[in-house]
């Protein structure tokens, strides 16, 4: 697989929020205005590029046995990096996140990068990865912000658009149009790949290795 | 009396975790098709909120807060302090309480990762709680979780049976029944306020 294969399996083969079903939270919370979805896909962007490096330069270090409390304490100190760094330029950003961002620590993407890629691959690698993923990440919140905001507010980017203006869907902009609008969206990835993305992996839980793991225990039973 | 009422139920229905607020998706989706399942995993999502808002508060006022200011850790703290209070409780369960354990113990690895535990613990202290209320905010965002999967489940063994369009099935089917699910506690934004207001 070239670095450019690598890079753009990320924004669509196997994108993480429409194909792999991960980090369904974020996705579904922040997806109200378009600025904040993109503030939230950036700061998991870097999150991921950064942890996506340091577990890739540590999958050797790191014994197996206790991988997962060490890729999360990792996570959690670039998260608080980029807390902090929000917050001091960004604060008006830091503030509609709100919880949210403190989030990106269990977000199942990261996690599931770090077990599924970055403690297999080598840095060069798993920061492309990285990369891809965390674009794929924001490109899918960015165009289910788009909708919400378009079709529920009326605005994009908080710019008034001249009939959607006068004619709002609230419902959208709360929590039962997050969840319609990204059930939609995967029906639409469904009927465009005809079904062949997301039934391999069946959901969103089992994306991600922690779940798999308990998911998996709890089928044997 | 009444204010205890109406921190327990502002948690569990206003402010649904799962519902209003999109915490804990993962396993609102992923353990819901089955009603014991859901049962088990959210008596356990009960058990470790409520145990790590009481454990994560002290720690957040007494040791964070108190003489020189480390606030900015409460990220890192708080997911160490709850994946550790995750395994301390399931290495207990498994000596002391084995019917629990045998219970619980399959749901217990996989609560880490559930954004409504460190979700709660942080809330409460971006609310300003002060102790009573963080556990009982903790108690009520549990039951709310556990209301939400068990409606949830029964809701998903009807959805099973029906036949969408194809494009629809499986998760797509299930997001749209999750909104008409999360329609319902709309209805009751503002009651809580006029019952006790």
């Amino acid at each position: 697989m070239t670095k450019m294969q690598n890079f753009l399996k990320g924004l669509v083969k196997e994108n993480p929020t429409l194909v792999l079903v991960l980090g369904t939270c974020p996705t579904l919370a922040i997806s109200t205005s378009v600025v904040a979805a993109f503030g939230m896909g950036i700061a998991a962007t870097v999150v991921l590029i950064c942890s996506n490096m340091a577990i890739s330069a540590l999958r050797n270090t790191i014994p197996d046995r206790v991988r997962i409390p060490c890729y999360i304490v990792l996570v959690a100190g670039f998260v608080t990096v980029v807390e902090l760094v929000m917050e001091a330029y960004a604060y008006s950003l830091y503030q509609s996140l709100g919880v949210y961002l403190a989030l990106i620590v269990v977000n199942c993407i990261i996690l599931g990068r770090a077990e599924m890629y970055a403690n297999k691959h080598g840095v060069v690698d798993s920061a492309i990865d990285g990369l891809g993923m965390g674009l794929g990440f924001t490109l899918a919140i960015c165009s289910m912000a788009t909708i919400r905001e378009i079709l529920g507010a009326g605005s994009w980017c908080g710019i008034p658009i001249p009939w959607f203006h006068d004619n709002p869907i609230g419902i959208l902009t709360i929590a039962p149009g997050g969840f319609f609008v990204f059930g939609c969206m995967i029906a639409l990835v469904n009927k465009i790949t005809k079904g062949k993305a997301i039934k391999k992996k069946e959901f969103g839980c089992m994306g991600c290795m922690l779940c798999e793991k308990g998911c998996g225990k709890e089928e044997k039973q | 009396m009444k204010t205890i009422f109406f921190v327990i139920l502002t948690a569990a229905i206003t402010n649904n975790y799962v519902l209003v607020k999109f915490l804990g998706i993962c396993p609102f989706l992923g353990v819901s098709k089955k009603l014991d399942q859901a049962t088990g995993m959210s008596l356990a999502v009960i058990f470790v909120e409520v145990l790590a808002a009481a454990v994560t508060w002290p720690i957040y006022h007494l040791l964070l807060d108190g003489g020189i200011d480390f606030t900015y850790m409460e990220t890192v703290v708080f997911i160490l302090v709850i994946a550790a209070l995750v395994q301390f409780v399931e290495i207990v369960l498994k000596k002391y309480v084995p019917s629990l354990h045998k219970a619980l113990g399959v749901y217990l690895p996989l609560i880490t990762t559930n954004c409504g535990v460190l979700g709660v613990t942080l809330n409460n202290i971006t609310d300003g709680f002060n102790f009573r209320d963080s556990v009982l905010t903790a108690l009520g965002c549990g039951l709310g979780f556990f209301l939400a999967m068990v409606i949830f489940s029964g809701v998903r063994s009807r959805v099973e049976e029906a036949t969408p369009p194809k494009a629809f099935e499986g998760l797509p089917i299930t997001l749209v029944s999750a909104a008409i699910v999360s329609l319902s506690f709309f209805g009751f934004a503002g009651i809580l306020t006029n019952l006790f207001g």
